[in-house]
C-alpha cells in the first residue's frame, strides 16, 4: 500500500536546470548510495591481502548390498578451511547447484560446516557457490567440482568401507579489505593476514551474526575427517627451487656459450633484444 | 547389485552422465484414452501431472442426478441497493444452490483510516491544507481505492498527485503513530518506517519522464559518455601503477620486487631492457585483479601466466609446458599458496628466457654456418639469413643455401641458366 521510495540520490542534489546538471541526473538516477552512516564501514586498507585457505571436493561411498539402480552411492560435498578451522567467519553461506535430475537441485547451506550429503548413481560437475559476510564482500564466488563415484582401478567390487575422495586446495584472496573485515578476522585461525603496516588504524571489531545450527562450525572433528587429504605446500615448493636451479644452470651455460661465440666470429651481428 | 557383480566381473559401463534415458523410454509408448494426433501435440511427452485423468475425457454419461436449469432471481450481498436481478441457475434434483453469489467475495476495498474532528484538531491540522479539502481526500481515496491518479483528476481544487499523496500519506501516518500503544508497535509499519518525500518523488518523475522523452541521438550521446568515463576510469589505474613501476625499474632491476607484490626477490638478473614491460604487465594484471574484490589463487596464477606469456607464441608456450613436465612439475601447482604460486611463476619466467636463450643460440649457429659460404666482401648478408619462422619464402632460401656445397654467390633461381649460359662458345650464328 504504502508506495516507499526505492531510489535514494548520492548526497543532495538541489534540482538546476543547467543541462549538463540535467544530464548527471539522468545518470545517477538508479544507482542505489550507501547511507552516509555506513560510510566509515565501507573504508579499505590498500595493500593488504587477506587469504582464506580452503579445501572443496567430494566423498563417496558405495552401498554394497543397500544400493538400488538409482542410488548406488552416497556421497558428501564440502568447503572446508584447508586447516579444518571454522570457515563461517567469512563464509555467510554456500550454494550447491546439483544435477537439474535432483529434487531442488539448488541447495543452499547456512551455517558451517559447510557440506551436503546425497545419494545417486552419476557423477556430474557441482557448482559451488561462496556468499560471504555483508562487511567481507558482497560478490560471490563460484567454484567447480566432478563428483567422482568410481575408482580409478576397476578391479573387483567396489568396497564400502574405502571411499572415492577427491578435494582440491585453493586460496580466497581478498586484495585490500574492509577495514571492519580486517578487525574482525585478523587473528582468526582460519585466515591468513600478513604483518600489517604501523600506520594502519583498525576500528573495534564487531562480531557478525551467525548462525549456529549444528554445533562445532570446524571440521576438525568431522565424521568424515579421518579421509581429508593432506595439503602441504612444502613437497611443491622444494620440487619447484630444484627446478629453478636447473633451470638456471643451463641459462648460464648458455650465456657462456652465447659470449663465446660473440667472441670469435668477427661478423657477428649485434645481439638483437627478443622480447620475453 | 547385478549379475556382474555377482561374478565378480570389472564394470564396463560406468559414469552416465545424466538421467536422460529415463524419460527417454516413456515417450515411445502413446498412452490409451486420448488419440495419437492429441498426444502429439503436447510434444511427445507426457505430462509430469496429469492435467485430466484420460478417462474422465471419453466417457460423460448422465449420472443419476436430474438436471435442470432455470431463470432465476439472485441477491449480490456486494451491492447495497437491493437491485433484484435473474439469471440461469442449474438446479439439481429440484433444489437450487445455496450460498451467496459467487462473485462477492471479489468486491475487496482497500482500508483507508478514518478520523474524528477531534484527532484532526490534535493532530493533524496543517496551513496548506483544509479540515474539507482532507475530508473530501479522503472520502474519494475510499471511493477510488487509492487510485491517486482518478483522485487528482476528480479532486475539486487543482492539486498535484505528489502532494495528494503526501497528505494522505502523512495524515495516515500521523494517525497510526498516535494511536499506537507504543512507538515500538508500529515502528515496523511500512507507512512508519519509510514515509512519502515529495520532493524526491518530484524530483524522480521528472527525471523518469526525461528519459522516457530523450531522443535517439541523445540515447546515443549518453552511452558513448558512460562508455569514456568507463575506459579512462580503467586505464588510468593500471596506467598509473605501471607508470610507477617503470620509473622504479629504470633505477635498478630491485624495482622488479616491487612490482610483484612482496614476493620473494628472484635470483635471476634479467637483462634490464626486458624489466619495464614484464613489471608493467604483471602491474595491469594485478590492479584487474584488485579490481575483482575477490578471486581464487588460481585464477591469479594463470592470469599472471598468461600476462607473462603475452609475447610468446602458441609453440613457445607448448614447449614451456613441455619443459615443465620434463622437470616434474605440476603445469598447475597441486598446492596453490601464495609461495608455491610465486615460485611457480618465476620458473615459468626463466624457462621463457631459457628458451629464448636457446633460440639465439641455435640463429647465431647458422648464422655461423652461412658466413663461411659468403666471403667475399659486398655480398648482402641480409638475404642469406632470414629466421625461419618468418615466412615461407625465407625458410625456401635458406634450404636452398644449406645445398649449395661449393662457394661461389649466393644467387636466386633465374640468374643461374645466366651464369651457365657464359662459358657458351661463340656461335657461327652470333656473328
Amino acid at each position: 500500500m504504502s508506495h516507499s521510495v526505492a531510489l535514494r540520490k548520492q548526497g543532495d542534489h538541489q534540482p538546476d536546470d543547467g543541462s549538463s546538471a540535467t544530464k548527471l541526473s539522468r545518470l545517477k538516477i538508479g544507482i542505489p548510495s550507501e547511507d552516509a552512516d555506513k560510510k566509515n564501514a565501507n573504508k579499505r586498507v590498500k595493500d593488504v591481502e587477506i587469504c582464506v585457505p580452503i579445501v572443496y571436493g567430494t566423498i563417496a561411498f558405495y552401498l554394497g548390498r543397500k544400493a538400488s539402480e538409482s542410488q548406488s552411492h552416497k556421497w558428501t560435498v564440502y568447503v572446508r578451511g584447508a586447516s579444518n578451522e571454522d570457515l563461517g567467519a567469512v563464509i555467510k553461506r554456500v550454494v550447491f547447484q546439483l544435477h537439474p535430475s535432483f529434487n531442488n537441485p539448488r541447495r543452499a547451506v547456512d551455517s558451517p560446516p559447510f557440506e551436503l550429503s546425497e545419494c545417486g548413481w552419476g557423477e556430474f560437475e557441482i557448482a559451488i557457490t561462496l556468499f560471504f559476510h555483508n562487511d567481507v564482500c558482497d560478490k560471490p564466488l563460484d567454484l567447480y567440482h566432478h563428483l567422482k563415484l568410481y575408482p580409478e582401478d576397476e578391479s573387483g567390487p567396489q568396497s564400502t568401507k574405502k571411499p572415492v575422495v577427491v578435494e582440491s586446495y585453493n586460496e580466497i584472496v581478498f586484495p585490500d579489505p574492509y577495514e571492519a573485515f580486517l578487525a574482525r578476522v585478523r587473528n582468526h585461525p582460519a585466515v591468513i593476514v600478513p604483518r600489517l603496516p604501523a600506520s594502519v588504524n583498525l576500528p573495534s571489531p564487531v562480531p557478525v551474526e551467525s548462525v549456529n545450527e549444528k554445533g562445532r562450525a570446524d571440521t576438525k572433528d568431522h565424521h568424515l575427517s579421518q579421509w581429508f587429504m593432506n595439503f602441504s605446500e612444502a613437497d611443491e615448493l622444494l620440487k619447484l627451487a630444484a627446478a629453478r636451479q636447473e633451470v638456471q644452470a643451463h641459462i648460464v651455460k648458455l650465456r657462456r656459450q652465447l659470449s663465446l661465440m660473440e667472441g670469435s666470429t668477427p661478423m657477428s651481428k649485434p645481439a638483437s633484444g627478443y622480447d620475453l | 547389485m547385478d549379475a556382474k557383480d555377482i561374478l565378480g566381473l570389472p564394470k564396463t559401463s560406468l559414469p552416465i552422465q545424466e538421467k536422460k534415458s529415463r524419460p527417454q523410454k516413456d515417450s515411445q509408448r502413446k498412452p490409451d484414452g486420448i488419440s495419437r494426433e492429441v498426444y502429439a501435440l503436447t510434444g511427445g511427452l507426457a505430462p509430469l501431472m496429469p492435467a485430466i485423468d484420460s478417462s474422465q475425457l471419453k466417457k460423460r454419461p448422465p449420472s443419476d442426478e436430474k438436471i435442470t436449469w432455470q431463470w432465476l432471481p439472485f441477491a449480490n450481498s456486494a451491492r447495497k441497493d437491493n437491485l433484484q436481478l435473474y439469471h440461469w441457475v442449474r438446479v439439481v434434483n429440484g433444489l437450487p444452490p445455496t450460498g451467496d453469489y459467487s462473485f462477492a467475495k471479489y468486491n475487496k476495498s482497500v482500508d483507508i483510516i478514518k478520523y474524528t474532528d477531534e484527532e484532526y484538531e490534535k493532530y493533524l491540522t496543517n496551513p496548506m491544507w483544509t479540515k474539507e479539502e482532507t475530508d473530501q481526500l479522503f472520502d474519494l481515496c475510499e471511493r477510488f481505492d487509492l487510485r491517486f491518479i482518478v483522485i487528482a483528476d476528480r479532486f475539486p481544487s487543482s492539486r498535484t498527485v505528489e502532494e495528494l499523496k503526501d497528505r494522505y500519506y502523512s495524515v495516515s501516518r500521523t494517525l497510526l503513530i498516535a494511536r499506537a500503544q507504543s512507538s515500538g508497535d508500529v515502528a515496523m509499519h511500512p507507512l512508519v518506517k519509510e514515509p512519502y518525500n515529495v520532493s524526491q518523488e518530484v524530483e524522480r518523475k521528472r527525471a523518469l519522464s526525461m528519459y522516457l522523452s530523450q531522443t535517439k541521438q541523445q540515447e546515443r550521446k549518453d552511452q558513448e559518455v558512460l562508455a569514456e568515463a568507463k575506459r579512462i576510469t580503467e586505464s588510468r589505474m593500471p596506467a598509473k601503477v605501471a607508470e610507477e613501476s617503470e620509473a622504479a625499474a629504470a633505477s635498478n632491476a630491485g624495482a622488479e620486487e616491487r612490482a610483484v607484490s612482496g614476493d620473494p626477490p628472484s635470483s635471476v638478473q634479467l637483462p634490464s631492457t626486458v624489466v619495464p614491460s614484464t613489471t608493467a604487465d604483471n602491474a595491469a594484471t594485478l590492479a584487474s585483479l584488485r579490481m575483482l574484490r575477490v578471486y581464487l589463487r588460481t585464477y591469479a596464477l594463470e592470469q599472471m601466466v598468461q600476462a607473462a606469456s603475452s609475447s610468446a607464441g602458441l609453440r613457445t608456450i607448448k614447449r614451456v609446458e613441455q619443459t615443465l613436465q620434463e622437470l616434474g612439475v605440476n603445469l598447475k601447482p597441486r598446492v596453490p599458496t601464495k609461495a608455491v604460486c610465486a615460485e611457480h611463476l618465476e620458473l615459468r619466467k626463466e624457462i621463457l628466457t631459457l628458451l629464448n636463450l636457446q633460440k639465439q643460440l641455435q640463429y647465431k649457429e647458422a648464422e655461423g654456418r652461412d658466413g663461411s659460404y659468403t666471403e667475399t666482401p659486398g655480398t648482402p648478408k641480409d638475404r642469406t639469413f632470414i629466421p625461419d619462422s618468418m615466412s615461407f619464402g625465407g625458410e625456401r632460401i635458406g634450404k636452398r643455401d644449406q645445398k649449395r656445397k661449393a662457394p661461389g654467390r649466393i644467387s636466386e633461381a633465374p640468374s643461374s641458366p645466366a651464369q651457365s649460359k657464359r662459358p657458351r662458345k661463340l656461335k657461327a650464328s652470333d656473328l
